[in-house]
């Protein structure tokens, strides 16, 4: 057993059980903080691949506000302490099909790799540094990027519009 | 002078005692300089107001917050009874956490030697140091929201509310404004930012060049700005402590916390202060470098003389966060993220890009004076576009009296809105009485009481004085 | 030393634990949770490869996988929060009128 090893182990036990009570709690924020523990152990894999910036990102994006953002919805919305009861729809047919899709992908898994082991390149310094990063990001892939913040900007304008209630009733007033 | 400056390849390689001891020191700092903070700001908070502040327990009154924390120990712990159990624990946890892991990646000082092993004055540092920084104050925000949420009572969960939306919103500010820092620096590591702000940038103005300080807070003056005010927002401190304000929601997202779990929440926010002041210090002030009078002397960076530096530094940035905190009012919520979505990140954001441009005219092959050109119409273009800017149109507000009269009928009387209180009916009639005997006396003796006449005629609160 | 055959095995299970959470759950903000499971176990497949590969572009797609993410979250709460404010329910079984 390598640190790797018990480091791969170690996560993925977490994320699998994390993921597994973001599915089957019936405490709604708690869903939140078991998806935060889940994303946590999938940061700490990505240091582990040495993709270091995209792990610290994703704790400062993903855990830091997206997660944070749905927190806020959840208590918005409704946020009871507590168990609720009717967060699951009896769900056959969802579990069927979700288990399906899971089988399809450990087929499509086990024909891509046929059991053959496939080790890592191991490097002291991996590729993921600030640096490397942001100079592949504006040589090759500056359109994708671009296109990107247009996205942004669109989600932002859009959701600016979509929860303001007087912004489409004014112009729907000056319509008529 | 330089070779005592880590590099990011110093890191890594310490013996595991060494690891403990700076762990253990970077705790300690923030543990003692919560209690010292505290201290520090009632003390000076005192002096404003003109008053001594705690000067009782021990000498100067130092051990004032030791002995609040005693007595915070042996208070009774207290849960509500609708809260979440385990959610409710853990929140003063988190925030208590995050605040102190910042510290690992806060440069104290240079190379020094801890008994013969050699060491930077830093627990850790990584490339992406900085983008740990934000990460970890993106994280707190839990503490403070779950600890909201999990008391089950509605003010927490108001606070809990505010403070996670003031705190996103503040970080996105504090995200642009390093981005220039990160520009300039070239680096996001904070030993090495700390290392690009030695060096002094030659300035030429008209022929003639002078070494200007490579401290950013000169050199990007409006990202220190930007990043300070956005500092005491995302660190909840007066004028935007909006999660506890004491007078709107009690304490927020503290109020149904005690005992122990209450002093960690305390713990937490001057730690997040102490936190904020240090990353202030690192990013715009130079870290651990002595400042200019000192810095003349060789010795000063080398040893454990700039831990004093940074020390001064950091307490110099308190004062001014306590400064704020005993001159401004709290900001109402809608002031605050106006501030922030309105004002700050469109400057941020504009900042960068005229820092682009600088750099990009830099390395350009272009001229001294295309540059000035270009420069130039940049400035006048943007001025223009000032200048025929579409002006929002004030919609012009009723005034009261049409407010009074557009209610529906069957409303709640009024009283008068333009303050003028009408004398109350025994004073009406004390005036009244005044004035007859006045008038009846006027007639026996016209000339002596002819002022009187008038006071009493013109001018009922006089008369109402008079009585 | 794990081959890069474990972390995919992880991203798949994940995938899947997103995936059936999604049909199984009510609440749109719990599916919303499932979604960024699945994600993550695609950005998980992605750094992998880009590891195995020796080059950048895997993780740069990580990069726009997390962008793609928050945009998704911002309009998806706003309509749910537009839908919460009419109907006084977050649950995607109550939001039915379509079908009648």
């Amino acid at each position: 057993m390598t640190v790797a090893d018990v480091l791969l182990l170690g996560l993925g036990a977490v994320a699998v059980g994390a993921g597994l009570c973001v599915v089957t709690t019936a405490h709604l924020v708690r869903a939140g903080l078991y998806l935060v523990v889940c994303l946590g152990a999938l940061a700490g894999m990505f240091l582990v691949l040495t993709a270091e910036l995209v792990a610290w990102v994703q704790v400062l994006i993903y855990v830091g506000a997206v997660v944070v953002l749905l927190l806020f919805a959840v208590m918005l919305t409704r946020a009871p302490i507590g168990a609720s009861g009717d967060l699951d729809r009896p769900g056959w047919p969802g579990l069927l099909v979700g288990a399906g899709a899971g089988l399809g992908l450990a087929a499509l898994f086990v024909d891509a790799y046929r059991w053959t082991s496939v080790s890592l390149p191991d490097g002291p310094d991996g590729p993921g540094s600030a640096g490397v990063l942001g100079g592949e990001l504006f040589r090759s892939w500056v359109l994708p990027f671009e296109v990107l913040s247009v996205l942004l900007l669109a989600a932002l304008v859009g959701a600016i519009i979509v929860s303001r209630p007087d912004v489409g009733a004014s112009d729907r007033g000056a319509e008529r | 002078m330089l070779s005592q400056a880590p590099t990011l390849a110093d890191f890594g390689h310490d013996t595991w005692w060494v690891i403990i001891i700076k762990v253990l020191a970077a705790f300690v700092f923030g543990v003692v300089m919560t209690l010292l903070g505290v201290w520090f700001e009632r003390r000076m908070i005192g002096w404003m107001q003109v008053r001594p502040g705690p000067n009782r327990a021990g000498p100067f009154g130092l051990l004032q917050t030791l002995a609040d924390g005693l007595k915070m120990a042996f208070k009774e712990d207290l849960r509500p009874r609708g809260s979440d159990r385990l959610v409710f624990l853990i929140a003063p946890c988190i925030s208590a956490v995050c605040a102190l892991t910042a510290l690992a990646v806060i440069p104290f000082g240079p190379i020094v030697s801890i008994f013969g092993e050699r060491t930077p004055l830093q627990v850790t540092d990584v490339p992406v140091a900085v983008l740990v920084l934000l990460a970890v104050s993106a994280l707190s925000v839990y503490g403070v929201v779950l600890g909201g949420w999990a008391s089950g009572s509605p003010y927490p969960l108001l606070g809990g509310l505010r403070a996670s939306a003031q705190m996103i919103s503040y970080e996105v500010t504090m995200g642009l404004a390093v981005v220039t820092v990160f520009m300039l620096a070239g680096s996001m590591s904070t030993s090495e930012i700390v290392a690009a702000q030695a060096s002094n940038p030659e300035l030429s103005i008209g022929g003639a060049t002078l070494a200007v300080p490579g401290w950013y807070v000169l050199l990007l003056l409006p990202t220190f700005v930007i990043f300070a005010i956005s500092a005491v927002g995302e660190t909840n401190r007066l004028p935007f402590d909006l999660p506890e304000a004491e007078s709107e929601l009690v304490a927020g997202f503290m109020t149904e916390y005690s005992s122990l779990k209450f002093a960690l929440f305390m713990l937490s926010e001057y730690i997040h202060m102490v936190v904020a002041s240090a990353v202030i210090t690192t990013l715009f002030l130079a870290g651990w470098r002595a400042p200019w009078p000192v810095s003349v002397w060789d010795g000063a960076n080398q040893g454990w003389w700039p831990l004093l530096w940074f020390m001064g530094k950091v307490v110099l940035v308190m004062f001014v966060f306590v400064w704020l905190r005993a001159t401004l009012p709290r900001l109402r919520y809608d002031q605050f993220m106006r501030l922030g979505w309105k004002v700050l990140i469109p400057l941020a954001l504009g900042w960068v890009l005229v820092l682009g441009g600088t750099r990009v005219a830099q390395v350009s092959d272009l001229s001294r004076s295309e540059q000035l050109w270009l420069g130039g119409a940049v400035a006048a273009v943007l001025l223009l576009a000032v200048l025929f800017w579409p002006a929002r149109r004030q919609p012009s507000r009723p005034s009261p009296a049409e407010q009074v009269a557009a209610r529906p009928p069957g409303s709640f009387p009024l009283p008068p809105l333009d303050l003028q209180v009408p004398p109350s009916p025994q004073a009406r009639r004390a005036v009244a009485a005044k004035r007859t005997a006045a008038s009846g006396r006027s007639e026996a003796e016209p000339a002596v009481k002819r002022p009187l006449e008038g006071r009493a005629g013109t001018d009922p609160e006089g008369g109402e004085q008079d009585g | 030393m794990p081959g890069p055959e474990h972390y995919v095995a992880l991203s798949a299970l994940l995938f899947t634990i997103g995936a059936v959470g999604v049909l199984v759950r009510r609440n749109a903000i719990v599916l919303f949770m499932c979604i960024e499971l699945m994600l993550n176990a695609a950005n998980l497949a992605l750094v992998t490869f880009a590891r195995l590969h020796g080059d950048l572009n895997g993780q740069v797609m990580a990069f726009f996988v997390m962008v793609v993410a928050a945009a998704e979250v911002v309009v998806g709460l706003a309509i749910i929060m537009l839908i919460f404010r009419t109907r006084r329910s977050a649950s995607v079984d109550d939001s039915n009128l379509l079908k009648y």
